[in-house]
């Protein structure tokens, strides 16, 4: 597994689509710090950036690897490899290399306008957790989805539906769910529905981590005691692992039995 | 000239001779306040020197002057009031207060002012408090540079740090209230000046106006108070250049307003307050040059709110600018800057050319549902807001700011 991860990896840092990744983040690090040198701000925009954009390249991007080394693939399957480790090493290989063209990317600027020794270290930080996480997560369901389809297409398609519904559409029936039990205490069901879906999940975790929750009035407050401790620290965090695990298994369930 | 000196010398001995000085200190004859209160004629002077006196319900029934060396320490041992004024044209200087008593029926006070007239407290420290300095039926007096700091923890059994009570033309000063339940507490009282003074850290509000008319405060910090300031059932307020910053909490304001007519805002910060100003039946305001920076909501507005005029403001950062709960507008927004705003300016005349809509789908829904504050941020929100801009179906037809300003004011 580790060979085809190492290979994957190196074949993708050297393609020229990390370049360009790597060099979108690059300038969007550089152009916010430029603008306003204050960092907690700049985390702050670059979190509406991120939520949106990791899961939709995550996805592509991992839809689009998968169907594009189609051949390599199969010309792998034919050597004495366990399955799991084919998929997994390229899983792995792709979804590190997103990883690191975006840490590098934003990480540089950052570093250079003097992240080290400021307070938005911490948020910094969880900032690049998310992004991370999100991206692990999304090219893990891009690699379940192109599996399920041999059809490109269709492939892409459903991709986009995935991220649209997660980064959208769910948001829209949550809201519309809150709205029409508002008779009801709704504590309880926003916090679940925040935590169930990753997108939201990391969103709240930024903005809480900002200090906005203050800001947020009564419910702000409930968010903040909840995610604020330990114990809705682990939950989050098990959440998040859950979503790239769960996808994970996906991958190696439907690449043993699947029929080239 | 050596007439000049003859005179003043003149002058001075006959003062001399009118206001005697009488000294009090621990090891000398007349060893406490009281005593000397008693040896005292009218508009003598009393110095206190440095030292601890054990001294409670002492009663000032004739014009004094009585300065505190060193800021000697009056400790009232729990057991009560420690000076109560009923008489006029005191002056108490450069003293120290320390344990009054606490009590569930009686309003205990440091230093309580009854029915007098141009009386003068300043330079005066207290710790330990129940009721800091209160003013009950007395004009015409100066409060001035007084540290009041208390160590309230519940709203129930602690007390205001200068409360006034039916006393009109009093100026508060320079004073540094903390924790105690309402920094400085106003009730029937008018034409009083409240200046640069720093309210901060206490249970309710930093200053707090029932029934109060024509007064001033200026150049004052509030500061991390359950609310800043508020001010309710009063009229012709003017408040000029203060500063309301950290007021954070589920139900926390820079400044709640509640029946007050013709006031004017004018020049004051609002930063980083749960809600800036709550408005709640509020008719004539004017409301002008402020700043709102960084608020969870800028404006609360609740119902009957009639022909207030909120202009040239500078609106930045704000989670929410305005949250309405009616659909109907008699407000004006004219020429304010918003940070949120999207418009262009062809003209470069400074002015906007498109109409800012401050009050937003979500602050709407918000309004409807809390819990879906959640959503802060989101796409969808964006989304929604921004199909909403374009054809406004629930927020009010009528609010928005003709003329928005696409630069920031200074001033």
């Amino acid at each position: 597994m580790l060979k085809i991860l190492k290979y994957s990896f190196f074949d993708l840092m050297r393609s020229r689509w990390s370049y360009v990744y790597f060099a979108f983040y690059l300038l969007l690090g550089v152009t916010l710090l430029f603008l306003n040198s204050d960092l907690s701000k700049a985390v702050i925009t670059l979190m509406n950036v991120i939520i949106i954009l990791i899961p939709l390249i995550g996805t592509i991007f991992g839809v689009m690897y998968y169907y594009n080394s189609k051949e390599f693939t199969e010309l792998l399957l034919a050597q004495p490899l366990k399955r799991s480790s084919i998929f997994l090493g390229q899983y792995f290989g792709v979804a590190g290399s997103l990883s690191l063209s975006l840490i590098l990317g934003l990480g540089i600027p950052f570093v250079f306008y003097g992240l080290l020794n400021s307070d938005a270290m911490g948020e910094f930080f969880l900032l690049m957790a998310t992004g991370v996480s999100l991206t692990f997560i999304f090219t893990a369901l891009a690699f379940n989805i192109a599996l399920y389809n041999e059809n490109r297409i269709k492939g892409f398609g459903m991709a986009i539906l995935v991220w649209l519904f997660l980064a959208i559409i769910y948001d829209g029936i949550f809201l519309m769910t809150l709205t029409l039990f508002s008779d009801y205490p709704l504590d309880k069901l926003s916090l679940i529905g925040s935590v169930l879906n990753p997108i939201d999940l990391s969103r709240i975790l930024i903005l809480l981590k900002l200090d906005i929750s203050a800001l947020m009035g009564y419910t702000g407050a409930i968010f903040k005691q909840f995610f604020g401790t330990n114990w809705g620290l682990a939950v989050s965090t098990a959440m998040m692992a859950l979503w790239v695990v769960i996808p994970i298994v996906g991958i190696v369930l439907k690449s043993k039995k699947k029929d080239f | 000239m050596s007439k000049a000196i003859l005179f003043l010398a003149a002058m001075f001995m006959a003062c001399m001779a009118y206001a005697q000085i009488i000294e009090v200190c621990p090891s000398c004859k007349t060893s406490t306040l009281d005593q000397a209160i008693g040896l005292a004629k009218r508009h003598d002077t009393i110095i206190i020197n440095k030292g601890h006196y054990k001294e409670h319900n002492i009663i000032i029934d004739k014009p004094l002057t009585i300065i505190g060396k060193n800021s000697p320490l009056i400790d009232g041992d729990l057991k009560g009031e420690i000076i109560t004024i009923v008489a006029d044209s005191v002056t108490i200087d450069g003293l120290s207060l320390i344990n009054v008593g606490n009590s569930y029926t009686k309003d205990y006070a440091s230093i309580r002012i009854k029915n007098s007239k141009q009386f003068k407290i300043s330079n005066i420290t207290l710790e330990k408090l129940f009721f800091g300095i209160y003013i009950e039926k007395s004009n015409y007096g100066k409060i001035h540079n007084n540290t009041i700091k208390g160590q309230a923890v519940n709203e129930f059994n602690s007390g205001n740090g200068i409360h006034l009570w039916y006393s009109n033309y009093i100026d508060i000063e320079d004073n540094v209230v903390e924790n105690v339940r309402d920094g400085i507490y106003l009730e029937f009282s008018n034409y009083c000046n409240i200046k640069n003074n720093i309210s901060s850290n206490n249970l309710r509000y930093g200053l707090h106006f029932m029934f109060s008319n024509n007064d001033l405060y200026q150049h004052n910090l509030f500061k991390n108070n359950g609310a800043g300031v508020a001010i309710m059932f009063s009229k012709q307020i003017k408040m000029f250049d203060n500063t309301f910053k950290d007021n954070w909490g589920a139900a926390s304001y820079g400044m709640l307003l509640k029946e007050i007519y013709d006031a004017e805002i004018i020049g004051n910060n609002f930063t980083e307050n749960t809600i800036g100003i709550n408005i709640e039946g509020s008719t004539r305001i004017l409301y002008k040059n402020n700043n709102f920076i960084k608020n969870g909501w800028a404006l609360k507005v609740r119902g009957a709110c009639y022909a207030n005029t909120f202009t040239n403001n500078n609106f930045l950062h704000n989670s929410f600018d305005v949250a309405y709960n009616s659909k109907i507008n008699d407000n004006i927004f004219d020429r304010n800057f918003w940070s949120n705003y999207t418009g262009y300016d062809l003209n470069k005349d400074g002015i906007g050319d498109v109409p800012y809509r401050p009050v937003k789908l979500f602050t709407y829904i918000v309004n409807r549902t809390p819990e879906s504050i959640v959503l802060l941020r989101s796409l969808f929100i964006d989304i929604i807001d921004f199909s909403e801009k374009v054809s406004p179906v629930f927020t009010p037809d009528n609010l928005l700011d003709n003329n928005p300003l696409t630069k920031q004011i200074k001033w």
